[in-house]
């Protein structure tokens, strides 16, 4: 970390500002745990309860943009301050979309009532979850100690969780096409492994985000990518 | 035909370097001394030309000690020595036959209190033309005055009141009549040092756009403590600290990730 500002208020400016994300982060991550959680025990009333608390999640957003536009017009921040602000605007951003899709799958969950998938498919779901958490967890940590080898280590590790997603998609084709009767829940569940890898993507924008903060510099390279749902469904079809 | 076209893209190609990208003034492994006191420490610096280069840094950082080096004021200052090569157009003017009035003609400067001669507005901006004997009649000093104080934005202010006295104007308006009497012996190079400390927020705005347009005719260095000012006006800064030449890049990389840390404390407010 910098040494300290000679105005002390404009290091506690930033230092809120790093706090409101990282909680913000706490919150989204509880969100999607939750929203899963909704989805394998067939809990409606969490899956209520998780719809109720993005708001708060909305709110910090706010609440951060407010304090970014305030410290920029007061402070007019420069180099690696400058970038902190900018990549708190960005970060909480992303946190936000990740507390939208998080409330998208418990929604879902409530329009499914009483009618729930088998629960070897949701394992598929849960997998790629726990992937994404641990992303989400990561990058976290990597904004918060401004550790950019951490950061590029999610950045390139959102592979994996495009690869689990795609293998549900045929899974979820496959469990549609023997009995249209399952289509209903199968949509559903689509829906909600395409949000969650959606997650992911906002994880690695998040590391993205964090080494712009730290370097200066975007990423330049490539970033491995393995979600060919859109494949799956062609060979689906086709077969 | 096709031997043609290719005969003029080259002469084409030849041609262009010659205008922005050759420096306008180069300083190399420059020292200055002020008596036992070593104010400037090896400093290199490309100057381009027609843009403004802005010089940053604390208080005592040598950063006008090393402006004053370009138009060679630090002769005046008898316990001075400066040593190390500075060059306009590759021409050194640290040449002991060089004409020193020539070089303050071709190079002028702009301080941070404006200054104007206690005369009338009009002979503030006359006098460097006539004593270089740049106008032939009346005619000719009359153009060259309003269009220097129309370069300078002013004129449309001071039209009707021209035999009024310099000092009788506004702080910004005696500025301006002093960047407009610097551009009246049609120089080379501006030196600006500090030009807008003394002056209020429009005042200093309308000094960054006359230096906005002046730069496509003139090549200016202004030495700046509002960063915020070098990050707007300047298209290259240069940040000075303890004497040396720390870090200097295009102002966007200057001010948004400097390699340096030392630069990095000092833009981001860090410094002890």
């Amino acid at each position: 970390m910098n040494e300290q500002h000679t105005a002390k208020a404009f290091d506690a400016d930033l230092q809120d500002l790093a706090r409101m994300v990282a909680e913000m982060g706490g919150l989204a991550e509880k969100q999607v745990a939750d929203s899963v959680d909704a989805l394998a025990k067939r809990d409606t009333n969490l899956a209520q309860r998780v719809t109720a608390a993005d708001s708060a999640i909305d709110a910090l957003q706010r609440e951060i943009e407010e304090k970014a536009v305030l410290t920029i017009a007061r402070r007019q921040p420069m180099a690696v301050d400058l970038r902190d602000v900018v990549g708190a605007l960005r970060i909480a951003n992303d946190v936000e979309r990740i507390g939208d899709l998080a409330k998208n799958i418990a929604k879902r969950v409530i329009a499914l009532n009483a009618e729930f998938p088998p629960p070897k498919l949701i394992r598929g779901v849960e997998h790629m979850t726990d992937l994404v958490l641990e992303q989400m967890k990561a990058v976290l940590d990597a904004y918060a100690h401004r550790d950019d080898s951490k950061a590029m280590a999610v950045w390139r590790g959102d592979e994996e969780i495009d690869a689990v997603c795609t293998s549900v998609f045929r899974e979820l084709l496959t469990y549609m096409m023997e009995d249209p009767r399952n289509i209903t829940f199968c949509i559903h569940l689509m829906f909600c492994a395409k949000n969650i890898e959606r997650m992911g993507d906002h994880a690695t924008n998040i590391a993205e985000t964090v080494h712009y903060i730290i370097d200066g510099n975007p990423i330049t390279e490539r970033r491995p990518k393995g979600d060919t749902t859109t494949f799956a469904a062609l060979t689906g079809a086709g077969q | 035909m096709n031997s043609l076209v290719q005969v003029n893209q080259s002469e084409a190609t030849d041609a262009t370097p010659d205008v922005g990208t050759k420096p306008k003034v180069i300083a190399r492994d420059v020292n200055v001394y002020y008596g036992e006191k070593h104010a400037l420490k090896a400093v290199n610096l490309d100057v381009p030309a027609r843009a403004v280069t802005a010089l940053i840094g604390p208080s005592g950082c040598g950063k006008s000690t090393f402006l004053r080096c370009i138009n060679r004021m630090n002769d005046t200052i008898p316990i001075c020595r400066v040593t190390g090569k500075i060059e306009i157009d590759e021409r050194d003017i640290y040449d002991p036959t060089l004409d020193v009035v020539q070089l303050r003609a071709r190079v002028g400067m702009v301080f941070q209190k404006p200054n104007p001669f206690p005369k009338s507005i009009y002979e503030n901006v006359a006098y460097g033309p006539k004593i270089h004997g740049f106008a032939k009649s009346k005619t000719d000093l009359d153009e060259i005055v309003i269009g220097s104080l129309r370069k300078a934005g002013l004129f449309e202010e001071v039209k009707d009141r021209l035999t009024e006295s310099g000092t009788s104007l506004s702080g910004g308006q005696q500025q301006r009549l002093c960047i407009a009497r610097a551009i009246a012996v049609n120089p080379e190079v501006i030196l600006m040092d500090e030009p807008c400390s003394a002056l209020d927020p429009i005042a200093t705005a309308k000094i960054e756009e006359l230096m906005d347009e002046l730069q496509e005719n003139f090549t200016i260095i202004i030495v700046t403590h509002s960063m915020q000012q070098a990050a707007r006006v300047s298209e290259r800064t240069a940040f000075f600290h303890l004497g040396y030449l720390v870090e200097e890049g295009r102002t966007e990389d200057m001010f948004t990730k400097p390699k340096d840390q030392r630069t990095q404390d000092y833009i981001t407010g860090r410094f002890g």
